[in-house]
């Protein structure tokens, strides 16, 4: 898994390293003409859109990564798109991709439960957590997946993002 | 490249067929960026600001490589969508699943897509697919609009995207689409998919829910099998709307590919509204009262061996 980073904007990928690799390396390259040619940072959204495009641009020769994007929007509320591997993505209140993601989406669903974004009238879709509670979530979260899925382990990587700014936090994994 | 040279048609001599092989690149430039390079020498960003093309493998077996490379596009298949025209306008309704095999990807699914606030396009196949092609149809029909100064007909809209699907023919591409709109000529409904087809029609329903939502939506839009066959067009927009959403939820009682929430759509003269979005799994005891009716027989252990 490899975490990238935009001011606003975070993006976890799985899959392909060569892939992951290329892909941020383009996704960093439109980030820095973008900032060059408008003088700001690129917002959550638009990258967001951005990445949907470039993935799909290998429509008939895909990246081979799973990603999810994390960020604030233009209003500073967090927000979480989710991806396949040819581009197709959706704003979500949670999400995990990659071997792990079918052991992690169900306990996410069980203790999150956010509304649908679909439903009318809306409902808001924050996650009632504090910071530290939503940390040690992901670190059981992951603590689990490790139990039983072969690909994850070893060690994980928590970025937090907050109108402060970001800062990262680590943890050992099951080295097996 | 100029941005505008999309609008014109292109004239070229020679035949589809021959062209894409001659030339494999996507005509994508409705997407590239409007804003100006500053400077003259546009050498730094040239690998970037020119139409991005899709890369096609080195391969001796390439249906074999496409067949795999298909595998690891999340299909939304397993949907149920559903569009009809009547009397105040056309009715679309849509799940919210997608599922890779037997594992539920997303119940979030937005199935319904806004090309523009008088446009709808529904999503059925590979989500991917669906979404960019709907999301290039938008800038379109934006193109057009700036153009000739007026909204772009259904009809319009609906031809150039199959048109688009059929230069893809036979390379993997699964779209299955409707296209419901409000234009000069009031209500319209376009059917399209990847193999090219395109038909015009007053009701259609697509995906693996499709048969079950049919049966709903059919019984409660003809008012007569018997004699020639009438669909009861004037219906009121709380009919067609309750119509739309029970064919939905009957759909993914019957259809384990189908569910999530079933969002009904609404397109009038003054464009789309979205009317509602229902747990289906909440549906279920709408149309379902918890009757509380007294036990008649308590079950009780046989003692007799």
């Amino acid at each position: 898994m490899e975490i990238q980073r935009a001011d606003k904007c975070v993006m976890a990928s799985s899959g392909f390293q060569a892939d992951v690799k290329a892909l941020q390396k383009q996704l960093a390259a439109r980030h820095l003409i973008y900032q060059h040619q408008h003088n700001k940072q690129v917002s959550c959204p638009a990258m967001a859109q951005l990445l949907s495009n470039t993935l799909y641009y290998k429509r008939f020769f895909p990246y081979y990564s799973f990603n999810v994007l994390g960020g604030l929007d233009n209003e500073g509320k967090g927000c979480v798109y989710t991806y396949d591997a040819v581009g197709s993505y959706e704003r979500v209140g949670y999400s995990s991709q990659g071997s792990g993601s079918t052991l992690i989406m169900p306990f996410l669903d069980n203790q999150l439960k956010s509304p649908s974004p679909l439903l009318l009238p809306a409902q808001d879709a924050v996650t009632p957590l504090s910071e530290s509670e939503a940390v040690d979530l992901v670190k059981t979260c992951f603590a689990s997946a490790t139990e039983r899925d072969i690909y994850t382990g070893d060690k994980l990587e928590i970025v937090v993002l907050n109108k402060e700014g970001l800062h990262r936090e680590y943890m050992e994994l099951r080295k097996d | 490249m100029d941005p505008f040279a999309a609008i014109e048609p292109r004239n070229s001599d020679r035949t589809a067929s021959q062209s894409r092989f001659i030339n494999m690149k996507l005509d994508t430039s409705g997407l590239e960026s409007t804003a100006p390079h500053f400077g003259t020498s546009c050498e730094l960003f040239s690998g970037f600001s020119a139409a991005p093309s899709f890369d096609l493998p080195v391969t001796t077996d390439f249906d074999g490589f496409q067949k795999e490379s298909i595998q690891m596009v999340k299909p939304a298949k397993g949907t149920t969508t559903l569009a009809f025209i009547f009397k105040e306008g056309v009715m679309v309704a849509a799940d919210s699943r997608a599922s890779m095999g037997g594992y539920i990807s997303s119940q979030s699914v937005k199935k319904i897509i806004e090309i523009n606030p008088y446009m709808l396009g529904t999503m059925a196949g590979g989500a991917a697919d669906c979404q960019f092609w709907h999301r290039n149809l938008g800038i379109k029909c934006r193109l057009h609009e700036l153009a000739n100064k007026r909204r772009i007909s259904v009809t319009g809209a609906s031809k150039l995207l199959a048109n688009i699907l059929y230069s893809y023919r036979g390379m993997g591409l699964s779209v299955g689409t409707m296209i419901a709109g409000w234009d000069e000529t009031g209500p319209g409904l376009y059917y399209v998919d990847s193999e090219g087809g395109r038909l015009k029609g007053t009701r259609f329903s697509v995906g693996s829910g499709s048969p079950y939502a049919y049966g709903v939506l059919d019984s409660g839009y003809l008012i007569s099998y018997n004699t020639c066959i009438r669909y009861k067009y004037d219906l009121s927009v709380e009919e067609a709307a309750e119509l739309a959403r029970r064919s939905i939820y009957h759909a993914t009682f019957r259809d384990g590919a189908s569910g999530g929430v079933a969002s009904v759509y609404h397109v009038g003269p003054n464009g789309w509204k979205k009317l509602s979005g229902d747990d289906v799994g909440e549906l279920y005891y709408q149309y379902n009262p918890v009757s509380t009716s007294t036990v008649e027989q308590e079950m009780a252990e046989s003692s007799s061996t």
